[in-house]
């Protein structure tokens, strides 16, 4: 499942997108967040499933922009550390964050 | 002082019903599943899994109340008590203050499941259209999530908007829908997003001398409009249903599939023996979470906390 975290507003839509069938609830991403937005647990979106997976916090969904930012998810050759520390490669951002580092 | 004559024009019908045909004392099984909403909630019994009664009502200012209240409704009339009930699971926007509710469940995976048993496995694409978000969900034939968007920021395009609407026209809320085909052509569409800003502008519109229809069909364009924003992000695919209150609103639905050029599935019991029974949209959330609770005792997942 892609669950996304995150919200859409006027000013674009801001979303990290974790892949339930790829992330094996390993947690390194939970370690690596600067800003410990992420943790592992039940999965909320599938509540027959066992298999714990890394989430984002209930608290952080709504300012994700802001508590991603410093990151620069999409910026430079770099990954963001949640996504350089993901093996399975589940983790992703929406562009929104690439787009407003362009500039005008 | 003269009496005032206060109407009002958002109050939609609440509603009640028991299944006639399941005797209860025979049926192993009761779950019940409670949805909390930011504007209405409802409670789902089931017995062995099939629908026994439910409810649907409005919330108050005390989420614990209004949950006690929908279940009340629900079970009271069937002659049932909480002490009766196997497993009961929250849901909804207050979910977190369900008193009586032995754990909690997204409302995204609980509309999955209960549109994906109501409209049938077929159900590809959910559109969950609450009282301040909505949520467009993809899912496979089991009622699984498979991926979500959901829009909780603001409360454009949701059906406290139509009820702010409805009663700044002074018009039943359940008459928006069909008043607003009642025009000669579609009028532009209300450009303001924010609830706020959309009043100013159906003000303007009236003081104008603009039809009441007309304003009708151009807000119900604007919410279709904001829908389809979010549902182009995710995709639409047949069987394409919409849940929650809005998808009794005619004058949203029909201009929704214009523009998306995708139908809804007909608003009928996937199950045809439960054909005579009523059908509302908005018990979805309250439904997936009743057969969650069923499925989760009937594997031994959990324990039954029945007293009696």
């Amino acid at each position: 499942m892609q669950a996304f975290y995150g919200y859409k507003d006027g000013s674009g839509e801001w979303f990290i997108i974790i892949d339930t069938d790829r992330c094996d609830g390993c947690g390194r991403c939970v370690a690596a967040c600067p800003a410990n937005a992420l943790e592992v647990g039940e999965d909320r979106f599938d509540p027959l499933s066992e298999k714990p997976v890394a989430r984002v916090k209930e608290g952080e969904r709504k300012k994700i922009r802001y508590t991603c930012a410093p990151c620069r998810p999409g910026y430079g050759d770099a990954p963001p550390p949640c996504i350089a520390a993901c093996q399975p490669g589940a983790i992703s951002h929406t562009e929104a964050w690439q787009q407003s580092y362009v500039k005008k | 002082m003269a009496e005032e004559i206060i109407k009002e024009y958002w109050r939609w019908p609440e509603g009640i019903w028991i299944n006639p045909d399941i005797d209860r004392e025979k049926g192993g099984i009761i779950t019940a599943g409670i949805d909390v909403g930011s504007v209405s909630s409802q409670a789902v019994v089931l017995v062995d899994g099939e629908l026994y009664a439910f409810s649907n009502t409005r919330t108050g200012s005390d989420s614990p109340d209004s949950a006690r209240k929908a279940l009340s409704i629900a079970v009271g009339e069937a002659g049932l008590t909480v002490d009766n009930i196997d497993y009961c699971i929250g849901t909804g926007y207050g979910r977190v203050n369900v008193p009586m509710a032995q754990r909690t469940i997204t409302e995204i995976a609980c509309h999955a499941r209960g549109a994906n048993f109501m409209y049938g496995p077929e159900v590809r694409t959910v559109m969950d259209m609450g009282g301040q978000d909505c949520k467009a969900i993809n899912c496979d034939d089991k009622g699984k999530v498979l991926n979500f968007m959901m829009n909780d920021k603001c409360a454009a395009g949701t059906g406290r908007g139509m009820e702010v609407f409805a009663d700044l026209i002074r018009v039943p809320v359940w008459e928006i829908g069909p008043r607003s085909f009642q025009i000669k052509k579609e009028p532009p569409i209300i450009s303001s997003t924010c609830v706020v800003f959309a009043k100013s502008e159906v003000v303007g519109l009236l003081e104008k001398g603009v039809p009441e229809n007309d304003i009708m069909a151009a807000y119900c364009a604007a919410m279709a409009h904001r829908i389809m924003e979010l549902l182009n992000r995710l995709g639409v695919h047949e069987k394409f249903v919409i849940t929650g209150g809005i998808a009794k609103n005619e004058g949203v639905v029909k201009r929704l599939e214009k523009e998306l050029g995708v139908k809804t599935a007909a608003q009928v019991w996937h199950n045809p023996a439960y054909k005579a029974y009523p059908f509302d949209t908005q018990i979805a959330g309250a439904l997936g979470a009743a057969l969650f609770a069923d499925s989760m005792v009937s594997k031994g997942k959990v324990k039954s906390v029945r007293k009696k």
